[in-house]
């Protein structure tokens, strides 16, 4: 079960002077159950690839699987497609239209033919998900305040019972405590549901959180394709494509900088106060969960090229050699070759 | 999808017609249509190709963007061309039960053909050279003159520039939402008309919601730069003959003598 495209080129306005790609050559594996963040500059070609995972645009030229079929075969059933990766577009507040809350998140399982108990379940269980209770059902969507007309779409993807949910930039214009529940919800979604996660962003920070795989576009091209760890280590070349590294990043490189021993693959606050702390002979504080502390990397002197303690999911770990970081102490090139596919 | 409808497009490339002030070209294409449809000889249509020919190369748009504005009116062409082919009184020349073919219907049909294709051909080759913005800078100067009988002339010409202005805005909107609503598994294209006008719902909805949303931001963002009209309003680029500007008009007033001379002449 994933998702693979295969030399995915895409071009805007084909034969005319305006002529663009928008992507060119994309090669890219997603497997099941991962959390990947895909960041890029704005007009990097993210929103365009993610269109083509669930069919709604055609590549001018290459391939694209889903679960090991070509959705581009003659008579692939692209409506299926779109039921099984779930696609919540930016500001999907936009495409509210029913009357309430409750029929506007029916609109997608309808869509799909259900039963018209199934229907109502489905749409129960999405608006609980998404942490909005029976008081809501019956309000106007556009009646709503932001952060909760937001939630309404995405329960209104999420009832259609996506095997993979991909979010343009879901935080978008959304306070801090919105973005927070939004992207725990999301977060929860992956964890407990073991759903496959595509989350476009332009925060290092939350990427940096949440995802377990990172995928840098830039000029229409995957230019990094890694943990974030070892792709924020390059984020000289991140800055210089319009992106950077999460602010915590700089710290730990600007202590480094003064000699002090700290591992430079840090990348949530977390992470590095509790190296901090270590270093200036503390303990961490104890039972505090951390929110990326199942990665956080072992206590071993940098740079680090293996990650260690891992909890989640085995298929993930195949990625964690492939680092495309020439001095990462033994890296083993993985046999996916695309997959350090940095230009 | 809906990105693919042009409308009236501008085609960005520099040539003389692109620089040209748009009161010349918008002159230039009235005075066009006026000389069509002062011809009626073959002369007169071939005096009018080769004008529109010399046009089109001047203006460096590729000539197969001038075509597509004619996709539009092939059904009205056809239409007119079998009506005049078909109904016209004269000496036949092709009988096959009562569809009766003759020499006048022929030819007027022909001269239809004509003169419709070069209307939009003509027509097509101001649109393509220049932005909508010059075109109402244009019109609202050129028609200036009509403040005086109380016509609201920039009133007018900035409505017009909002529309144009918001045409591609609303399309790519509508191609947004229509890709939203997909990806929830709305279909647009099969079913009966009933079943289809239904499920525009999904997207007209939004689509008008933001088109109020938007009308309204632009209406507050607007006074708060102190729009009040075009009382004492200035123009950043404020529009001025130049040289080719005298040249064309000249050149045009000739064609225009030689179409009319033509018609009496000869």
């Amino acid at each position: 079960m994933s998702i693979k495209a295969v030399n995915l080129c895409h071009v805007y306005g084909q034969g005319t002077a305006l002529e663009q790609y928008a992507l060119k050559n994309v090669n890219l594996e997603i497997e099941d159950g991962q959390f990947i963040g895909l960041i890029g500059h704005t007009g990097s070609g993210k929103s365009t690839l993610i269109q083509h995972f669930n069919g709604l645009l055609r590549a001018t030229s290459g391939e694209l699987y889903y679960n090991g079929e070509n959705i581009y075969a003659p008579g692939y059933d692209m409506k299926k497609l779109r039921s099984k990766v779930g696609l919540v577009f930016q500001y999907p507040e936009h495409q509210l239209f029913e009357v309430d809350v409750f029929s506007d998140v029916c609109f997608g399982p309808r869509n799909q033919g259900l039963s018209e108990e199934e229907i109502r379940a489905r749409a129960v269980e999405a608006l609980e998900q998404v942490g909005l209770d029976e008081s809501y059902y019956r309000q106007s969507p556009f009646e709503l305040s932001g952060g909760q007309k937001r939630r309404v779409a995405i329960a209104g993807v999420l009832a259609m019972h996506p095997e993979v949910l991909i979010l343009d930039e879901p935080t978008a214009g959304l306070d801090p405590k919105g973005r927070d529940e939004i992207l725990g919800e999301i977060e929860k979604l992956h964890r407990e549901r073991h759903m496959t996660i595509i989350l476009v962003s332009h925060s290092m920070e939350d990427v940096a959180r949440y995802a377990d795989r990172l995928i840098v576009m830039n000029r229409g091209e995957k230019m990094f394709d890694d943990t974030p760890r070892n792709v924020f280590r390059h984020y000289k070349e991140l800055e210089a494509i319009g992106l950077a590294a999460p602010q915590v990043t700089y710290i730990v490189q600007a202590l480094r900088k003064e000699g002090i021993p700290i591992d430079d693959s840090l990348i949530t606050v977390e992470e590095a106060r509790d190296a901090i702390l270590r270093l200036v002979g503390k303990e961490p504080p104890a039972g505090d969960e951390l929110q990326a502390g199942e990665k956080a990397p072992a206590e071993s002197m940098p740079p680090v090229g293996e990650e260690s303690g891992r909890s989640d999911g085995a298929e993930a770990e195949d990625e964690s050699g492939a680092s495309g970081v020439p001095d990462a102490a033994g890296a083993e090139v993985s046999d996916s070759s695309e997959q350090e596919d940095r230009k | 999808m809906l990105r693919e409808i042009t409308l009236g497009q501008y085609y960005p490339v520099d040539s003389v017609l692109h620089r040209m002030d748009p009161r010349t070209k918008l002159l230039g294409t009235l005075l066009f249509i006026i000389s069509l449809f002062c011809t009626d000889s073959f002369l007169g249509y071939g005096a009018a190709a080769l004008f529109l020919a010399v046009t089109i190369k001047l203006s460096k748009v590729p000539f197969k963007f001038m075509v597509r504005g004619l996709k539009a009116v092939l059904v009205l062409l056809l239409i007119s061309v079998s009506f005049n082919l078909f109904l016209t009184p004269g000496t036949a020349i092709f009988q096959l039960g009562f569809l009766k073919i003759t020499w006048e219907g022929l030819r007027t049909a022909v001269f239809m053909a004509l003169r419709l294709v070069f209307l939009v051909l003509g027509s097509s080759v101001m649109t393509l050279t220049t932005t909508p913005n010059e075109l109402t800078d244009g019109l609202e100067k050129g028609l200036g003159f009509l403040k005086k009988v109380g016509v609201p002339v920039h009133e007018v010409a900035m409505m017009m520039s909002i529309a144009l202005r918001f045409i591609p805005i609303l399309i790519e909107e509508a191609d947004k939402i229509m890709k939203a609503q997909m990806a929830r598994g709305a279909d647009f294209e099969s079913g009966n008309l009933v079943h289809r006008a239904k499920s525009m719902v999904p997207l007209l909805v939004p689509l008008f919601i933001s088109a109020f949303r938007r009308a309204t931001d632009l209406a507050m963002a607007m006074e708060a730069r102190c729009y009040r009209g075009g009382e004492g309003r200035t123009k950043m680029k404020p529009l001025h003959y130049q040289r080719r500007d005298r040249i064309a008009q000249i050149v045009i007033l000739c064609y225009l003598a030689v179409i009319i001379g033509m018609r009496f002449v000869l």
